[in-house]
């Protein structure tokens, strides 16, 4: 396999008058995981969609597993495998009848279709469930079989289209341990689009942020949060006195010391680099010291910066559901006599 | 832009399966496998198709009996039983399941792999082919069961259920064509409107000589008139109400089977036009 997993060139899709992505650039090594962050309507799924074969593209060049995805789409699904952001599943079958479907269609022998089933629910655990009808699955068991229906033939590259967008916080990092297990043990390349910082944040080596069918910013995901201003080691103290201040301004690579009641904040560009010298200086000069951490940017952060609006306002909603029902009449106390 | 060298991980040990094409016969029956599989989990749809033309026949033979022996010297028994048959395999299709996976992802999901494009409609044809065969197979004990007797004995009931079995897969053209064409359930469900004047405007209750004015003239290029004579001429030699024919009436199964063909030509054309604009990359 060639070293670039997935490669665009001002790749580009148009809707009527509406261009959903607008020239995007792209070069995902193999083995990597990128994250695709951006509000619900930026451009992820078309994006996905023209990499998966589904879409394509009005302009520009898709390369995934080294084909052309416009010209040679038959030669691309032979190396990917898709969960697109619906888990896309038949009710009325088991989960092992629709694993063996997606194996007998690519072409697996029986032993082979055998093999890999019990392969990969090894990786993806349904347990007893993947023999009952998928009607009577929960939504996260549903995303993990369609994650598993998307590995059976065994790609090089996965795509995951919002992978676990309305599941609860359990699912969420079960299926974050799955991808997790899919990149490290199998060397799987991953692309995946999330509308979620912490999951771009825990699973991507890299992350490229779009907003409105362009990428604004692509990086690990703390040389992005470094774009937009400095860390900050945050030292809560006993008692605060000027020596201690002093010998942490003098401290290498500490930009500013700010002062505030029992907490002095420390902004430096590379905040764990300076955690250790920090340390040293407020035992040295003699502070008893109750915490001390340190807080970096968030994505959020990033995205803000370059956008001018925070991501979350940018969503539409996930359909989480509602938490604060009231309570129904019947179960509220009598009133007194 | 930050190296990403580190952070990569080892690439895996060795591949374990090689996917490929699986092959046009493979892909069919990969497709029709599923779908058959899905029939006994859906009695709601099958149950109906089947009671419903049984319950016709029986209702209709008990109230008009008499009357057409009288009138036109017919058994009618004999004479209904291909209609019973026609109605049980006509619009029976799995073109609604396919519009719920067009309506779910689970089509998308099939157009990533690597499955010809043909075989995702000749694998539902298939599992049709099937069911309507499996449909006909009772409605024609029930009619044994009254008394109907096959002039062409058990090879002609073996061709009266391939003919019929042959009509329901080429009706199935029309809602497929629906189905593919607007992905919309009630579009699907509306298709079965075609059913009535197909079926209704043609020799259903009454021999041809009987009919008389307009509905006589849309029944004569009616390709449904020309399907009960061949599947009629198998049951009884005297189709028409007048002189006995031949056991094997040659002419009334070759006009049968160039409607089904000619009704065929147009429903499978219209389905195949729709596939093709459905699974386009747009």
């Amino acid at each position: 396999m060639t070293d670039t997993a997935v490669a665009t060139e001002d790749i580009a899709r148009q809707f009527g008058d509406f261009w959903a992505v607008q020239g995007v650039d792209l070069a995902i090594p193999a083995g990597e995981i990128y994250g695709f962050l951006g509000p619900n309507g930026a451009g992820k799924s078309t994006l996905v969609r023209m990499l998966c074969t589904l879409l394509r593209p009005t302009r520009g060049r898709g390369l995934v597993a080294g084909h052309d995805v416009a010209r040679h789409p038959e030669r691309v699904r032979l190396r990917i495998g898709v969960a697109l952001q619906d888990a896309a599943l038949d009710d009325r079958q088991t989960g092992r009848e629709l694993l063996d479907l997606q194996g007998r269609l690519y072409g697996l022998r029986r032993d082979e279709r055998n093999e890999r089933v019990a392969q990969v629910l090894r990786l993806v655990d349904i347990g007893s469930a993947i023999d009952r009808q998928i009607k009577t699955y929960s939504g996260g068991m549903k995303r993990r079989l369609d994650l598993a229906a998307a590995l059976i033939h065994d790609p090089d590259i996965v795509f995951l289209d919002e992978p676990t967008t309305g599941l609860d916080p359990e699912s969420r990092a079960a299926v974050w341990e799955e991808v997790r297990m899919l990149n490290e043990e199998h060397g799987t390349t991953i692309f995946l689009t999330t509308q979620y910082l912490e999951e771009a944040d825990e699973l991507a080596h890299r992350v490229g942020i779009i907003s409105r069918g362009r990428i604004v910013a692509e990086g690990t995901p703390e040389a992005l949060k470094r774009t937009v201003g400095t860390d900050v080691v945050v030292a809560r103290l006993e008692h605060m006195s000027e020596a201690t201040l002093e010998a942490l301004r003098s401290v290498p690579g500490v930009d500013e010391v700010v002062a505030d009641r029992s907490e002095v904040m420390v902004h430096a560009d590379d905040g764990a680099a300076v955690m250790s010298p920090v340390a040293v200086a407020l035992h040295g000069a003699g502070a008893a010291v109750v915490s001390l951490t340190l807080r970096t940017p968030t994505l959020d952060d990033v995205f803000l910066h370059l956008t001018g609006s925070h991501l979350e306002a940018e969503e539409t909603g996930d359909g989480a559901p509602d938490e604060g029902h009231a309570p129904a009449a019947g179960f509220q106390p009598a009133p007194p006599p | 832009m930050t190296s990403t060298a580190a952070a990569v991980p080892r690439r895996a040990p060795a591949r374990r399966v090689q996917a490929r094409p699986a092959g046009f016969v493979v892909d069919v029956a990969s497709v029709a496998r599923r779908a058959i599989r899905q029939i006994p989990r859906e009695p709601e749809a099958v149950i109906p198709a089947l009671i419903v033309p049984i319950f016709f026949y029986v209702l209709n033979i008990g109230a008009l009996s008499t009357v057409t022996k009288a009138a036109a010297h017919i058994d009618f028994k004999a004479f209904e039983l291909p209609v019973a048959v026609v109605f049980a395999v006509t619009g029976v299709s799995r073109a609604s399941a396919l519009v719920t996976d067009i309506q779910n992802g689970y089509f998308d999901r099939l157009m990533i792999t690597p499955v010809r494009r043909l075989p995702l409609l000749l694998g539902l044809m298939t599992a049709d082919l099937t069911l309507v065969a499996a449909l006909a197979v009772p409605v024609l004990l029930v009619g044994l069961a009254l008394g109907v007797h096959f002039v062409t004995g058990v090879a002609g009931m073996v061709v009266f259920i391939i003919l019929s079995g042959l009509w329901g897969l080429v009706f199935t053209g029309l809602p497929y064509a629906i189905a593919l064409k607007t992905g919309n359930p009630g579009a699907v469900n509306a298709s079965f409107v075609l059913f009535f004047p197909i079926t209704f405007l043609s020799t259903t209750f009454v021999p041809a000589p009987a009919l008389q004015g307009w509905l006589r003239a849309v029944a004569n290029v009616n390709p449904m008139t020309y399907i009960l004579a061949g599947l009629r001429s198998l049951v009884s030699n005297d189709i028409t109400g007048g002189a006995p024919g031949p056991v094997w009436n040659a002419t009334a199964l070759g006009e049968a089977l160039l409607a089904i063909c000619a009704f065929g030509a147009v429903s499978l054309t219209l389905a195949l036009l729709a596939l093709r604009g459905r699974v386009r990359r747009r």
